[in-house]
């Protein structure tokens, strides 16, 4: 233990005396460990935002929408073709045993103006079960009324960032904002979600009955999408076949290869973007721990330089006493704390990076300890890795020709 | 012999060396038919060529020899810092010959004191640190280490300076720090190899004094290596060597006494 200390304290000094080299051989440390922090922060970030995304979406819900995306790109774009109607949405609302919400959809986007604020935004047209089926809730005011789509009245509630960019220092609920130059009335506003999975922000869009969105902003009768939500998560796949089903035969399909449609698993699709990112983050840490190995093979090189600098020195302490051993610890004893230093440095680093870029690119991140100890460990046995062969060469030298040694 | 009883036995040895009354029947060094080669390419250096010596404790000897004689190679197989080829070489009963690297090194820590004639310091580390040196090599505490390491350099007359770095102190006063060094773990002998080549003539005589006083006071085993006549006079004994041969080996009749020679030589003049 005293000897430990000893070459500690001899080791620290050894890297003092030359600082500018101490301090460079370390950055390729501290690059390769705040790398691996910062890349897998931001993976395991966007994974935490996705599970979250399941949790509050409701893990029970699905998809129809019209169009099939998968056919080689013969046929793309999800919800763009007309082929689901409002009487598809009828049949499985009343026909499928296994779905307890449904409601139709209708998307478009357009700058919506307040005042003299505008903003563009999406617009997104449904029933009353909305609410139900995204287990999303009321902030302030209220939802429509059954009565307000059967008679396709402009009202609409707004979520968060549009009330926010839109009504600076005044109460939304009860004014009339004007998209596309009709006036329609703000009767609630959501409360905020947050962003999606994908990154998208949830609270910027305007919810309002589909009939008005139909009718009195795209003028059409069909729908783009069916939302539905299952009785239960176990019953999702059930009431996937239910609906595939009833389209079919309601569209006239015969096999699920022609079909006009697409049901889509929201924990599917969750699944995939987890997947997607999981191999992206692995790839992102992979090149991060490349950078932490080259840097490994920087502290080698300087200690191999150092060994053949210090022959004289090692020869001295050869002569007095220290064994082969006593040596080979000292080089070792380098290389570890170059290397400790540039991970304890290199985890500062990597965790203000990573509030850094969660702050400026607004991308989430999660600094996990496992992360943490993972590089951080990685960092001192790379030091071990990399000191060893210097170490050893230095604890072959023979004495009398190191003494000797100009 | 089991190993623990022959370590008791050495301590026994070495212990008696610090009391009064040694028996000068105990050799320190025993030297039998030691030979030395070395492969260079395809040739054969004969370095040693059989040389048959015994050194008893207390003695203060100066080998002598030409350039090539074979006076350092045999320095270094004394201080354990090479193995003879052929031979036997005892140092307070143990055949050097038959020891690991590690044992080796274990023997120059606690037996053996190095001076070299290039002082030989850790550079920019402190005349107390380099005293301290054999010290974390045997394991000794820091406070301890500071202790002896002071207590050694006053020995040597360094008193002051012991915080100044090798850079910042003169020849005379490096090679008193390496002496000090080489005392710190109360060795058996000394080997000093040109230990004044460095250093102009008054100096020299101060190193020499510090010897003689150490092997008066202390009664150290001294072997000094050197080429001029007149330092090696103020050894006792002086052995020449010549083509890894010893030629001449004879007591000092009129031995030199560095405080007598430092009272006659005229004062620096700076």
């Amino acid at each position: 233990m005293v000897f430990l200390f000893t070459i500690i304290r001899v080791a620290l000094k050894a890297l003092g005396l030359n600082k500018m080299r101490s301090i460079l051989t370390m950055l390729g440390i501290i690059i390769g460990v705040s790398a691996v922090i910062a890349m897998v922060s931001i993976g395991q970030g966007a994974q935490a935002t996705i599970s979250e995304q399941i949790a509050s979406a409701g893990s029970n819900m699905l998809f129809v929408t019209a169009g099939s995306y998968n056919r080689g790109g013969v046929r793309s774009g999800a919800g763009t073709s007309s082929s689901l109607t409002v009487e598809d949405y009828q049949a499985i609302a009343r026909d499928c045993p296994a779905v307890r919400l449904a409601s139709p959809m209708v998307r478009t986007g357009a700058p919506v103006v307040f005042g003299n604020e505008n903003w563009s935004t999406n617009i997104q047209g449904v029933n009353t079960n909305f609410l139900a089926i995204k287990l999303w809730e009321m902030d302030t005011g209220t939802f429509f009324t059954e009565q307000d789509v059967s008679s396709a009245q402009r009202v609409c509630v707004i979520g968060r960032t549009v009330a926010n960019n839109l009504f600076v220092g005044q109460d939304p609920v009860g004014q009339e904002i004007r998209i596309r130059n009709s006036p329609w009335r703000v009767i609630g506003i959501l409360k905020a979600k947050g962003q999606s999975g994908m990154g998208q922000d949830q609270d910027d869009t305007i919810i309002a009955p589909y009939t008005t969105v139909q009718k009195k902003l795209l003028g059409i009768t069909y729908i783009n999408a069916i939302m539905v939500s299952a009785v239960s998560q176990a019953a999702t796949g059930v009431a996937e076949s239910q609906m595939n089903d009833i389209l079919m035969q309601r569209h006239h399909i015969a096999s699920m290869e022609d079909a006009d449609f697409q049901v889509r698993n929201l924990s599917d699709m969750a699944e995939l973007a987890n997947n997607s990112n999981q191999v992206m983050t692995l790839l992102l840490a992979s090149l991060a721990f490349v950078s932490l190995i080259v840097g490994g093979i920087g502290v080698m090189n300087i200690m191999l330089v150092s060994v053949t600098e210090r022959t004289r020195e090692i020869g001295i302490r050869m002569a007095v006493g220290a064994t082969g051993g006593d040596v080979q610890f000292q080089f070792l004893t380098e290389a570890v704390v170059l290397a400790v230093f540039g991970g304890i440095l290199g985890v500062a680093c990597g965790v203000v990076g990573s509030k850094l870029i969660s702050d400026s690119l607004g991308w989430p991140t999660l600094v996990s300890s496992p992360a943490i100890g993972m590089a951080f460990s990685f960092a001192g046995a790379i030091g071990i890795a990399a000191g060893w062969y210097p170490a050893l060469k230095a604890s072959r030298l023979d004495p009398i020709e190191a003494l000797r040694y100009e | 012999m089991s190993a623990n009883a022959m370590n008791a036995v050495q301590e026994l040895v070495r212990g008696s060396g610090n009391t009064a009354g040694v028996g000068p029947e105990v050799a320190l060094i025993e030297v039998v038919d030691l030979h030395k080669y070395y492969e260079m390419g395809d040739t054969r250096v004969h370095a040693l060529r059989g040389i048959r010596l015994e050194i008893r404790r207390g003695e203060f000897v100066a080998i002598m020899g030409a350039s090539g004689s074979g006076k350092s190679t045999f320095m270094n197989l004394m201080g354990c810092l090479d193995k003879p080829s052929a031979g036997t070489y005892l140092l307070e009963g143990t055949n050097v010959a038959d020891l690991s690297r590690v044992e080796l090194a274990h023997i120059r820590n606690e037996r053996v004191g190095f001076v070299f004639q290039g002082f030989n310091l850790l550079s920019r580390t402190t005349a107390l640190e380099n005293v301290e040196l054999p010290l974390i090599y045997a394991r000794i505490r820091a406070r301890e280490r500071r202790r002896l390491a002071q207590e050694a350099l006053l020995k040597v007359g360094l008193g002051e300076r012991i915080h100044h770095v090798p850079s910042q102190l003169s020849g005379g006063q490096q090679q008193r720090v390496a002496i000090a060094r080489s005392l710190v773990n109360r060795p058996s002998i000394l080997l000093a190899d040109e230990p004044t080549g460095n250093l102009d003539s008054r100096t020299s005589v101060e190193i020499m004094q510090v010897f003689q006083e150490l092997n008066e006071r202390e009664s150290l085993t001294i072997i000094l290596v050197t080429h001029e006549p007149d330092i090696a006079e103020y050894g006792k004994r002086i052995i020449t060597f010549r083509d890894g041969q010893i030629v001449k080996d004879q007591p000092v009749l009129k031995r030199r006494i560095a405080s007598e020679m430092l009272a006659n030589m005229p004062p620096v003049e700076d």
